[in-house]
C-alpha cells in the first residue's frame, strides 16, 4: 500500500508540472497584470515601469526558469495585487473552502447512497419515481440558479437563514452552521443526484445477478442481500462516481462561493484570473491539481479496500 | 401512521430550520460598525500607484489632503490653515493647520507634505505639469512650505485639491519617499479613520476604525471639504463578487450600505422595506475613443462621421435605461462643473444625423475598411455601448466587427497600436468618474502627445497650445474661455465622444444616514441610529 502511495505521488509531480506550465503560458497570453495594476488611466511609461518591476519584460523562458527555481525552493511568489505571499493568500482562504467541501461531501454521501439503495429496493414504486425525479431535477438545474432559488425561499421569503457570508466553526459553531446550510445544499444537490442514479443502477444490476438469485433461493433475508452482497459489489462504480463528484466539487465551489459571498479559494481563483495576478493563479492551480491527484489516490486505495482482488 | 410520521419529520425539520434562523442572543455592543459593500474588490492599497477608484476611496478613509473640492467643485483648504500667493503669481506659501498628526502619533510636518506631493506629482498628469513649471518646492519650517514657479502655472490650488485619480494624499515622509512605481507597505495616514492592517483580507474585507486623534475643520462637511467627523467606530469595507447577493444582503439587513448599484438593481431595491435608494452627486461618463493611428480613423472626416452617427440618448437608453438616472450633456468637462459648456457638441441631439454622417464618409473617401470595435463584456458600466456603436456604424454603411473580451484583456488590447488585422483596434471605450474629466489638464482624453500618449493617440498642436495657455491662466473668466475653445477644438477633431452622463446610485438601510453629497463616496459624517 505504501509503495502504491509513493508511486502515485511520484507520478503526480509531472502531472502537476504539465498543468501548471500550461497555466503559466495561458495566463500570459490573455492579459497584462501591469495594465490592470496601473489602472485604466495610466500612461504607457508607468505601465512599462511596472512591467519591468514585475519582471514581465523578460523573455518567457527566463520568467519560467525563475518561477520553477523559486517553486523548487518552496517559494510560490508574491501576489502582484496585494503584495502578500501566495501561500499566505491560499492558506488564508482555505478554511471556508475546506469547510464547505467537507460538509457537502458528508451530506452528499450520507443522503445519496441511501437514496440509490431505496430506489433500487423499491424499483418502479412511487418512492423510486420520486427519488429519480428529484435526481433528474437536481442534475439539470445549474448550481447558481438553485442557489438563488434557495436564497429566495429560505432567506428572503421565510427569513430562516442568512443570505450570505462565512462564519468560522471555530469562532461560532452555531453561526457557522446557519451560514453553511444553503451553500452546502446548493453544492450537494447536483452530486447527490448523480451518485443516487449511479448507485440505483449499479444495485439494480447486481440484484439481477445469479448469485443474488441463489442467495434468495437459500432463504437469505432481503436486507442482508441488499446491504451485504449487492451494495458491496456495486460499490466500485459508486466510489468512482463519488471520486469524480468530489473532483467536480472544486469547480462547483468557485460558483457557490461567489453566490454566497464566501471568502474561499474559489473566489480567490476568480479574482486572481480577472486581475491577471499570475503568481496567485499559478498557486491555486497547483493547489487544485494536488487536490485532484490526492482524490484519485484515495479512490484507488478505496478500490483495493473494497475489492482485494484489485492490484496495481 | 406513516403519513403522520413523515409529517412529524417535516415539522421537526422546519422547526430546526426555524431555530437556525432565529436571531442569536447577542450581548449589547458598544461599538458601532458600519458594513459597507464597496463598488469593487479592494486589493491594492497604494493610491498613488494605481488609478483604481476603489483604492482612491480607501485613500479617503485614511489620508487627508492639503486642499479639497467642496460640493460645488470649488477647492477649499483642508490640511492647510492659510496660504498666500505673491503678486506676480509665482510664489505660493502654505501653512499647515495646528494639531495634525499621523496615526502613529507623529505630527504632520511640511516635509511630509512636500515629499507626498512630489511622489504624487511623479505619476499624475496635472502634477507632472505643475512640477515642470516649478523652480523650488521646499519646506520652510515644520509647518510651512513653499512652491516657487519658474513659469506661470495657474492651477496650483486646483492640482493640490484634485479629488480623483490620482489624489495628492499626504503620507509620512518616510513612506512618501517610496518610488512612485513601487507600492507602499505602510498605511499610516492622518485621516479621520485608521486602517486595521491585521484584519485586511485582500479582495474580501478592509477594516477602518475611527481616528480619535483627528482634529476636523470647523466648517460643516461639503463635498470632500469641511469637517470630516467619523460618526461610527468602525467601518467594514466589504467586497461582494455578485451584486445580486449584495442586494439580497442589504434587503435582509446583513449589510448597511451598498456603495454603488447598477441601474437594474435600482428598480429591484426601490420600495423594499427597510431600504432607501439614493442618487449620488457622483456621476459617470462612458466615452468612445477612436484610433487615430490606423485607417479609417486616421482621417478626421471619418471621425466626424462617427460623431454625427452617435446619439447620447440611444447609448444611455441601451446602457442605463431609466431616463431619471442619466443626463444628455455634451460638456467634455462634466455637466454642472465650473468649466461645463456645450461648445462643439452635436451628439446630444435626440436623433443621430445619419445623413450627415454618410455625407462625411463619402467626402472622406471611405472605402469600406474594416472597423474593429472592442467590447468589454464583464464591466457592467460599459457592456452595452459596444453593441450600440456597431449598430450606429453599420447604419451609416461602415464595415464593422465587434470583438468581445473581459476587461483585463480589453485593457491590454487597447494598448496595441497595430493595424486591425494584426490585433489592433478602431473603437474602444473608457468609463470615467466625472471628476477625472473636469479640467483640461487632468482630462486624459484630451492628450495631444500622439503615439506617446493615451490610447487613441490623438495629437494636435493647436489644442496643446490652448492647454498650455489654460495652465498658465489664473483668471477664472479667461480659464473658462480657454476651456470652451479647447472643447470646440476637441470636438472638431473628435478627440473623444462623451456618450452621456449617468448618476451613481447607492442604497442603504433606513436608520443609516445617506452618503454625504460628495463626488466621491466617503464615510465620514455617517451615523447609524
Amino acid at each position: 500500500m505504501l509503495r502504491l502511495i509513493a508511486l502515485r505521488l511520484a507520478m503526480s509531480v509531472p502531472v502537476v508540472l504539465v498543468v501548471v506550465t500550461l497555466v503559466f503560458l495561458l495566463v500570459r497570453l490573455t492579459g497584462d497584470p501591469a495594465t490592470v495594476l496601473a489602472g485604466d488611466l495610466a500612461s504607457p511609461e508607468v505601465i512599462a515601469a511596472i512591467t519591468a518591476q514585475l519582471g514581465l519584460d523578460k523573455s518567457l523562458p527566463h520568467q519560467y526558469g525563475i518561477w520553477i527555481f523559486d517553486l523548487l525552493r518552496g517559494d510560490f511568489g508574491v501576489s502582484i495585487a496585494s503584495h502578500q505571499s501566495v501561500i499566505g493568500e491560499i492558506v488564508g482562504r482555505l478554511e471556508p473552502t475546506l469547510v464547505l467541501a467537507t460538509a457537502s461531501i458528508i451530506v452528499t454521501v450520507a443522503l445519496a447512497v441511501p437514496m440509490g439503495v431505496i430506489a433500487a429496493r423499491r424499483h418502479n414504486s412511487w418512492a423510486d419515481r420520486l427519488l429519480m425525479l428529484f435526481s433528474v431535477l437536481g442534475f439539470s438545474i445549474p448550481g447558481f440558479v438553485l442557489a438563488y432559488i434557495f436564497i429566495l425561499c429560505f432567506s428572503l421569503w421565510l427569513d430562516l437563514l442568512p443570505v450570505q457570508g462565512y462564519v468560522s466553526p471555530f469562532d461560532d459553531p452555531w453561526g457557522s452552521l446557519r451560514h453553511l446550510v444553503l451553500p452546502t445544499l446548493t453544492l450537494s444537490v447536483f452530486f447527490m443526484s448523480l451518485i443516487a442514479r449511479v448507485a440505483r443502477a449499479s444495485i439494480l444490476e447486481i440484484l439481477s445477478e445469479d448469485f443474488v438469485r441463489t442467495a434468495r433461493a437459500k432463504g437469505v433475508p432481503e436486507r442482508v442481500i441488499l446491504w451485504k452482497h449487492a451494495l458491496r459489489n456495486a460499490a466500485i462504480p459508486i466510489v468512482t462516481v463519488i471520486g469524480i463528484g468530489i473532483g467536480m466539487l472544486i469547480s462547483g465551489v468557485v460558483v457557490t462561493e461567489s453566490v454566497f459571498n464566501l471568502p474561499g479559494v474559489g473566489r480567490l481563483t476568480i479574482d486572481a484570473i480577472l486581475a491577471r495576478d499570475y503568481p496567485v493563479v499559478q498557486g491555486v492551480i497547483i493547489f487544485f491539481s494536488l487536490a485532484y491527484v490526492s482524490i484519485n489516490l484515495l479512490i484507488d486505495i478505496a478500490y483495493i479496500l473494497i475489492d482485494p482482488r484489485i492490484r496495481y | 401512521m406513516k403519513i403522520n410520521a413523515g409529517l412529524t419529520g417535516v415539522l421537526a425539520g422546519l422547526g430546526l430550520l426555524g431555530s437556525l434562523g432565529a436571531p442569536l442572543q447577542v450581548s449589547a455592543q458598544e461599538t458601532t460598525t458600519l458594513k459597507v459593500v464597496g463598488h469593487a474588490a479592494l486589493k491594492m492599497l497604494d493610491p498613488i500607484t494605481t488609478t483604481a477608484y476603489i483604492t482612491r476611496n480607501h485613500g479617503y478613509f485614511i489620508y487627508d489632503t492639503l486642499f479639497a473640492v467642496d460640493a460645488n467643485f470649488e477647492p477649499q483648504p483642508q490640511m492647510v490653515k492659510e496660504w498666500s500667493v505673491s503678486d506676480d503669481g509665482m510664489t505660493y506659501t502654505f501653512t499647515l493647520r495646528d494639531g495634525l498628526a499621523f496615526h502613529d502619533g507623529a505630527p504632520v510636518t511640511a516635509e511630509d507634505a512636500v515629499a507626498s506631493v512630489r511622489r504624487w506629482a511623479a505619476r499624475d498628469l496635472t502634477g507632472i505639469r505643475m512640477m515642470k513649471a516649478a523652480k523650488e518646492f521646499v519646506a520652510v519650517d515644520d509647518r510651512t512650505f513653499r512652491l516657487v514657479l519658474a513659469e506661470p502655472f495657474g492651477a496650483v490650488i486646483d492640482a493640490l485639491a484634485k479629488p480623483s485619480s490620482l489624489v495628492p494624499f499626504i503620507m509620512p515622509k518616510r513612506i512618501a519617499e517610496t518610488s512612485p512605481t513601487e507600492q507602499i507597505r505602510d498605511y499610516i495616514g492622518s485621516g479621520p479613520f485608521r486602517f486595521v492592517v491585521d484584519e485586511f483580507q485582500p479582495g474580501v474585507k478592509a477594516v477602518y476604525v475611527r481616528n480619535e486623534a483627528y482634529v476636523p475643520r470647523d466648517e460643516p462637511a461639503s463635498g470632500l471639504a469641511g469637517g470630516k467627523i467619523a460618526r461610527v467606530d468602525r467601518v467594514e469595507y466589504l467586497s461582494f463578487p455578485d451584486q445580486q447577493t449584495a442586494a439580497n444582503a442589504l434587503t435582509k439587513g446583513e449589510v448597511d450600505i451598498l456603495e454603488n448599484i447598477y441601474a437594474d438593481t435600482v428598480g429591484q431595491l426601490t420600495g423594499v422595506d427597510g431600504v432607501e435608494v439614493q442618487k449620488l452627486k457622483s456621476s459617470n461618463v462612458p466615452t468612445m475613443r477612436l484610433n487615430w493611428l490606423q485607417p479609417p480613423f486616421d482621417n478626421v472626416k471619418v471621425r466626424q462621421a462617427v460623431l454625427h452617427a452617435v446619439s447620447q440618448t440611444d447609448f444611455m437608453d441601451a446602457q442605463i435605461g431609466d431616463p431619471d438616472l442619466y443626463t444628455i450633456c455634451g460638456a467634455m468637462f462634466g455637466c454642472g462643473t465650473p468649466l461645463a459648456t456645450e461648445d462643439g457638441a452635436i451628439q446630444t441631439a435626440v436623433t443621430p444625423d445619419y445623413a450627415g454622417a454618410k455625407a462625411l464618409l463619402k467626402e472622406a473617401g471611405y472605402k469600406g475598411e474594416k472597423v474593429v470595435v472592442l467590447h468589454p463584456t464583464d464591466l457592467a458600466s460599459l457592456s452595452a455601448v459596444a453593441p450600440m456603436t456597431v449598430q450606429a456604424l453599420r447604419q451609416i454603411g461602415m464595415t464593422v466587427e465587434m470583438q468581445s473580451m473581459d476587461w483585463a484583456t480589453f485593457l491590454q488590447r487597447r494598448n496595441k497600436k497595430d493595424p486591425v488585422d494584426q490585433g489592433g483596434w478602431s473603437v474602444a471605450y473608457g468609463s470615467w468618474n466625472m471628476l477625472d474629466l473636469t479640467s483640461p489638464l487632468s482630462n486624459l482624453n484630451l492628450d495631444t502627445r500622439g503615439p506617446d500618449g493615451y490610447v487613441g493617440w490623438s495629437a494636435d498642436e493647436t489644442l496643446a497650445g490652448l492647454k498650455d495657455a489654460f495652465a498658465a491662466a489664473s483668471d477664472p473668466a479667461e480659464k473658462k474661455r480657454l476651456a470652451a475653445a479647447i472643447q470646440a477644438r476637441a470636438y472638431e477633431l473628435v478627440f473623444y465622444i462623451p456618450l452621456g452622463t449617468y448618476a451613481n446610485v447607492s442604497a442603504h438601510r433606513t436608520g443609516v444616514d445617506p452618503l454625504i453629497d460628495s463626488p466621491v463616496q466617503v464615510y465620514w459624517g455617517i451615523a447609524k441610529h
